[in-house]
């Protein structure tokens, strides 16, 4: 069996993970911030550590300005939702994932103006592009760091500096780059990072969260949900401090101290080596994609432009048929379709059919990508 | 032996109470998270408790780093 899956879930989980979240079950168990026992500090302990492991992989500053939340669509919303008000200009990519556009959309049918700035056939942004996007209405410019259908990275680094120029925030879905692709909040001029714990960063489902730059005033940014907080509890308003301001309810700290050992793990790895092994694996697979006759590898082509997301179609057959072939015939697992980001297939020329696609990870193999070669050209083959 | 003396800080959530108790762990000051006194707030969080002849030296560590405190009470 061959998990290539990776880009809507990771798999296996890198080794710790399993064993720190049923440490939780088994020994610790208790509300995080709701009293003064031990088990009670020592699970607040688990989720202050997550924040600082997180912290040092984004190279954030504060670990009390990570906001844990579900999944990098809650922090999207939370972002857009709370920052954003009628009037207000916010520029994004023709590349966008669903995750994005959609909360924008609604937005938008609430009085936020949206500018969508198009991307190339090979998913390339533009950094001139965006600029000629910007007005002096622009609040907000909110980008993907690599798209989710054909892994193009986005030009996040540059954005951020002519953003930073204009006193405009930068808010980067990294939902597709963390833990595999090195980012440097303060470097590359993010003023929100959104991150979801269960792909590279090789954490469970449920865990998630947002980065808020120190440039983000936190009291203009509304909260989409209140409640308890274990602080302040002798006011029945919303405390007005991070992390606790945003984060209402008891957390998911089993799956925050599963996201602790995965974020430990890719920090011992190295992210650096994490992307060579990925980029070593997604060239091969391009470069011997392409030469099947029939196939078209979508994208840069480029394996050190991208993520280790590779997407391709078979002449003559559907995605959907494809990915039922690999699973049945040749115990290969992917994802085929539009992948929730119909507008970046629109922008890359695969819309409505979509296409078949190979998230590659840290734990796939070279012997991997050569079983996955000979099963395509068996396809192709057998078409013919 | 003579009873401890003993002062406690009071920070704002549980999370600053932690990071608090990890730089007085850095700078050498035992402290232990208590819940807060009911004479002191009504807040149902925790706070950092410290030996009474650490209560300057922690609170110039924590002013170092930037930990905000809500107030220090001997208690």
């Amino acid at each position: 069996m061959i998990y290539f899956d990776n880009a809507a879930t990771s798999w296996p989980k890198p080794p710790g993970v399993a064993e720190a979240m049923t440490r939780f079950l088994d020994k610790v168990g208790a509300n995080p911030g709701r009293a003064a026992h031990r088990q009670a500090v020592e699970s607040g302990r688990i989720v202050y550590d997550t924040r600082e492991a997180v912290c040092e992989l984004f190279h954030a500053p504060d670990p009390l300005r990570v906001v844990f939340g579900l999944n990098v669509t809650e922090a999207l919303n939370l972002a857009l939702r709370g920052l954003l008000r009628p009037g207000d200009h916010v520029v994004t990519s023709s590349m966008e994932h669903n995750s994005m556009m959609r909360p924008l959309r609604a937005l938008e049918g609430g009085g936020v103006q949206v500018t969508v700035v198009g991307c190339s056939r090979q998913g390339v942004l533009d950094p001139a592009d965006v600029e000629a996007a910007i007005r002096p209405d622009t609040r907000l410019v909110a980008l993907n760091h690599a798209s989710n259908v054909v892994g193009t990275l986005l030009p996040v680094a540059e954005v951020g500096a002519l953003c930073r120029e204009r006193n405009i925030l930068l808010l980067v879905d990294a939902a597709q780059t963390g833990g595999a692709y090195p980012i440097d909040v303060e470097a590359d001029g993010v003023d929100l990072l959104a991150f979801t714990g269960h792909k590279s960063l090789g954490g469970p489902m449920g865990t998630g969260g947002l980065i808020v730059g120190q440039q983000v005033d936190e009291t203009q940014f509304e909260p989409l949900v209140r409640g308890g907080t274990g602080s302040r509890s002798e006011h029945e308003v919303q405390p007005d401090f991070l992390p606790d301001m945003r984060e209402s309810g008891t957390p998911n700290v089993v799956g925050l101290a599963g996201l602790q050992a995965g974020v430990r793990w890719v920090l011992e790895r190295g992210v650096e080596a994490i992307r060579a092994h990925e980029v070593a694996l997604a060239q091969a697979l391009i470069t011997r994609l392409r030469a099947v006759p029939g196939v078209t590898v979508y994208g840069t082509l480029d394996a050190e432009l991208q993520t280790a997301t590779v997407s391709f179609n078979i002449a003559g057959m559907a995605p959907s048929q494809v990915g039922l072939r690999l699973d049945d015939e040749y115990g290969i697992m992917c994802r085929v379709g539009l992948h929730c980001a119909p507008t970046a297939h629109k922008t890359i020329g695969t819309f409505p059919d979509g296409t078949v696609r190979f998230g590659l990870s840290a734990f796939n193999t070279m012997d991997e990508v050569e079983t996955a070669l000979a099963a395509v050209e068996g396809l192709v083959q057998e078409a013919r | 032996m003579t009873p401890q003396e003993y002062a406690v800080i009071l920070v704002y959530s549980t999370s600053y109470a932690i990071r608090a108790e990890k730089v007085l762990l850095k700078t050498g000051i035992r402290s232990k998270m208590i819940p807060v006194p009911r004479h002191l707030s009504s807040d149902c969080g925790v706070c950092v408790r410290i030996e009474r002849a650490d209560k300057e030296a922690a609170q110039q560590a924590l002013e170092e780093v930037g930990v905000e405190m809500d107030s220090v009470h001997d208690i």
